[in-house]
């Protein structure tokens, strides 16, 4: 009833190519844009249920925004372009790391040349932008072996990028300026001079980031580029044949999701953890957004964020229910039981339905659409 | 009709939920980061243990802290950084006046806390880990690494070497590795070895092993090619008893190696047998067994079923915790002192912290006698003592063997201060002025 398009009538192309072509959807999203750009800051502000307290902010809200985007980031690479990646917990470290080292100062001294590189710390924004690009660099490098290999092997050799990382930001002291620990502290989130402090702050920082960087996902996946990438991961010899280049659109895919992905290690790295060593970004950082890209849907953005939603928001959820509930049992028997109905719910929902949440969602729609007149 | 109950279950859970606030009541609320599971669960145990059992007997004994009721929440950490962050993001706020103070028992956990706790003005107890520089309270206003620094710990562990050789003279040319879990955690102690062995003319080599170090052939081989003097270990959980077992498989003496005091509790050496006997570690000052204090806790707790200890009763780490627990309860109570008797705020107990004085009579009192060595908290030191002992296993119990030493402040003030610098320029920020407090 509610949820039908009979009567709008598109008059141009541009309306008709639209992102989104029906009008309630074009409604909910500017609802849900405006819940999450107005009304939760509003809510924390005025600290009204459920925000109010720091906590679902800070330890929810935030990481959620964060990881959404890594997942979005990968879901461009494995969903659209079907190139397996294990290293995207590389990636994150890649661009929390050369965000640190930009927004720090860069000094490199390059002995053989007889010169030095040394760069002045960056302000932080540019600094994040600028982590993504090394990480879109070290991207497409692992991606060029994705030419020759594929499928199982390809993710093989992603997971070498994991563990080659991880060596690196443990052994070459350089990247972490030489602190005794390894350890190393995000300096202040400054932005044209304006500090982010306060949870709300920076939530709006990473909400800033993970709109512009969804919409422009949709866009690229819906253009000439992600068709492209498509038709390689459908089957890339009949793509070959039709004039796409392979060596351009798996680059072009590397090079993007290792850019989003860096950028989401970034924010992790800076907004949400403050001080953090390799281990953050270790390989079950990889393993929990890959299972998030499965989860939620390969080939779909707002599968995305369903599936970090399901993947970080479910156990914490799971681990205070039976707090909540008043029911008096440890927490060892909690965190045990919550590792056992997580797993048991993601086999239960890939045989349900295989492809996602996102594909849940489809299925929802074309139903509600016929509603009440299904046929 | 299943879908029905899961419906019914889900909208129950959702207004108990929402019903939950606590009346504000007369209660002081202490949050504890825990990990009962995980590849260091062994060791985090006992230490929980403890922190929770003295607690329950202020409640049980003397009804909490002059009459403010103790209340705690565990959380469960696995050790993992950004597990320990939701946890403190969870329990910062509970309670009339918020947290009192974290101590997560965890390295990386306590460097990612360092950022936040001055925003949300909560004190962090890290007794025996955590940033060594932190001890310059100018700079680091809300850490407390009470007892000891891991670089406390390193140069007391050359200091035993040096007196086991017989003289620091006798260091010159000697070969001493270090084999260290791969974090920020085995890392700390390097600069102070690095430090150590320039000044006593000793070849210092650092072997990491990875996380969570069940694998260490190789690192034990190259130790078996190398035959360095002495050995230390900075290992934690199961890394522990990998690292003792490699080494009898190697030969390497186990009386030629100090683990510092994470590595010498109960679970680090029994799972290896009677390969662990001889090898020795650091005390954080306290031995294991019984004192005061437990005649207490078996009076108030054990016999009357409310102590969750179970064999882990008075074992070094389950000491540790309930020394833990009472340097945190006697910042409360020291702030108390100026405050007044009522629950108090992670603000008003870091006052606490910084004028803790305990005592030697102080600490009789409290049923430590024994365990620990008079300590003094200012707004600079917030450390309070840099004192320990070492430690032997005979293959049935931790023997002490020898007197306290000090670690050597020559070299480490000079460090503290440097690093504490250097965070404060990266992190901009301005020393305050210890003269200037009250």
């Amino acid at each position: 009833m509610l949820y039908r398009e009979a009567g709008q009538f598109k008059s141009t192309y541009a309306a008709d190519m639209a992102i989104f072509p029906i009008r309630q959807d074009r409604m909910a999203l500017w609802l849900l844009l405006a819940v999450a750009f107005l009304g939760v800051p509003l809510l924390a502000h005025f600290r009204i249920w459920p925000l109010g307290s720091d906590y679902f902010l800070r330890a929810i809200l935030i990481p959620f925004l964060i990881l959404s985007l890594a997942t979005v980031g990968l879901n461009i690479l494995m969903g659209y372009c079907g190139q397996i990646s294990l290293g995207s917990g590389a990636f994150m470290a890649i661009g929390a790391y050369s965000t640190y080292k930009f927004a720090t100062g860069v000094h490199l001294p390059l002995a053989w040349f007889g010169t030095a590189i040394s760069i002045d710390p960056l302000p932080v924004l540019p600094s994040i932008l600028l982590g993504g690009v090394m990480s879109a660099v070290v991207g497409i490098l692992f991606g060029i072996p994705s030419l020759r290999i594929k499928g199982l092997y390809l993710a093989v050799a992603t997971l070498a990028a994991q563990f080659f990382f991880d060596w690196v930001f443990i052994r070459v002291k350089w990247f972490t300026n030489y602190t005794p620990s390894g350890s190393v502290a995000a300096p202040e989130i400054t932005i044209f001079g304006y500090v982010f402090h306060t949870p709300i702050e920076r939530y709006l920082l990473c909400l800033a980031f993970v709109a512009v960087f969804a919409v422009i996902s949709k866009n690229l996946v819906r253009g000439n580029l992600g068709r492209q990438w498509m038709a390689i991961r459908d089957m890339d010899i009949a793509a070959e044949l039709m004039g796409i280049r392979p060596l351009y659109a798996k680059l072009t895919a590397f090079a993007i999701s290792s850019f989003i992905v860096g950028i989401a290690g970034a924010l992790f790295a800076f907004v949400y953890l403050g001080a953090w060593e390799p281990l953050a970004f270790n390989i079950d950082r990889s393993f929990q957004l890959l299972f998030m890209v499965i989860i939620g849907g390969l080939g779909s953005i707002l599968g995305s964020f369903l599936g970090a939603a399901f993947i970080l928001i479910l156990p914490i959820l799971l681990d205070q229910g039976p707090h909540a509930l008043g029911i008096p049992v440890t927490v060892e028997t909690v965190s045990l039981m919550v590792l056992v109905v997580t797993g048991a719910l993601i086999c239960y929902l890939l045989v349900v339905e295989p492809l996602g949440f996102a594909r849940l969602w489809s299925v929802a729609k074309e139903k509600l659409r016929l509603w009440p007149y299904p046929y | 009709m299943i879908r029905k109950l899961l419906v019914l279950a889900a909208v129950a859970a959702g207004t108990t939920a929402i019903a939950g606030p606590a009346l504000a009541q007369n209660e002081q609320f202490i949050p504890l980061l825990v990990y009962r599971t995980g590849p260091y669960a062994p060791n985090g145990i006992p230490f929980a243990d403890g922190v929770s059992d003295y607690l329950n007997l202020l409640n049980e004994r003397d009804g909490g802290i002059n009459g403010v009721k103790l209340t705690s929440e565990e959380c469960e950490t696995g050790y993992a950084t950004d597990k320990g962050v939701e946890c403190y993001e969870r329990l910062k706020g509970n309670g009339p006046t918020g947290a009192s103070y974290f101590s997560p028992l965890s390295t990386g956990i306590t460097f990612a806390l360092t950022e936040k706790a001055p925003g949300d003005k909560i004190p962090l107890l890290t007794l025996g880990y955590g940033r060594s520089e932190s001890r310059d309270g100018t700079v680091f206003p809300w850490n407390f690494i009470a007892v000891g620094s891991y670089w406390t710990a390193a140069d007391i562990a050359i200091q035993q070497i040096a007196k086991e050789m017989g003289g620091f003279d006798k260091l010159k040319g000697k070969k001493v590795s270090l084999v260290y879990h791969d974090s920020p955690y085995g890392k700390e102690p390097i600069p102070a070895l690095e430090a150590r062995a320039k000044k006593d003319g000793f070849e210092f080599k650092a072997i990491a092993v990875t996380h969570p170090g069940v694998e260490q052939k190789s690192q034990w081989l190259a130790i078996r090619q190398d035959r360095p003097d002495y050995v230390l270990l900075w290992g934690w959980g199961v890394m522990n008893s990998t690292a003792i077992k490699e080494a009898a498989a190697v030969g390497y003496p186990r009386d030629k190696m100090i683990g510092v005091w994470w590595s010498g509790a109960e679970p680090d050496v029994t799972p290896a047998g009677d390969q662990s006997i001889g090898y020795k570690a650091l005390m954080l000052q306290h031995p294991p067994g019984k004192f005061k204090v437990h005649e207490d806790l078996e009076k108030y707790l054990v016999s009357k079923g409310k102590s969750i200890a179970k064999d882990d009763f008075a074992q070094v780490l389950y000491n540790r915790g309930l020394i833990n627990s009472m340097l945190g309860t006697e910042a409360i109570r020291t702030a108390q002192t100026k405050f007044g008797n009522k629950p108090l705020t992670g603000e008003q107990i870091r006052w606490g912290f910084e004028n803790l004085n305990l005592t030697a009579d102080r600490i009789k009192e409290l049923g430590f006698e024994g365990m620990l060595k008079p300590m003094k908290f200012t707004c600079q030191d917030h450390q309070g003592a840099d004192q320990a002992r070492i430690q032997q296993w005979d293959g049935k119990a931790w023997k002490t063997i020898s007197e306290y030493f000090t670690a050597d402040e020559s070299i480490l003030a000079p460090m503290v201060k440097e690093q504490a610098a250097k965070y404060a320029a990266e992190k901009k920020i301005t020393p305050r002025d210890c003269s200037k407090e009250s």
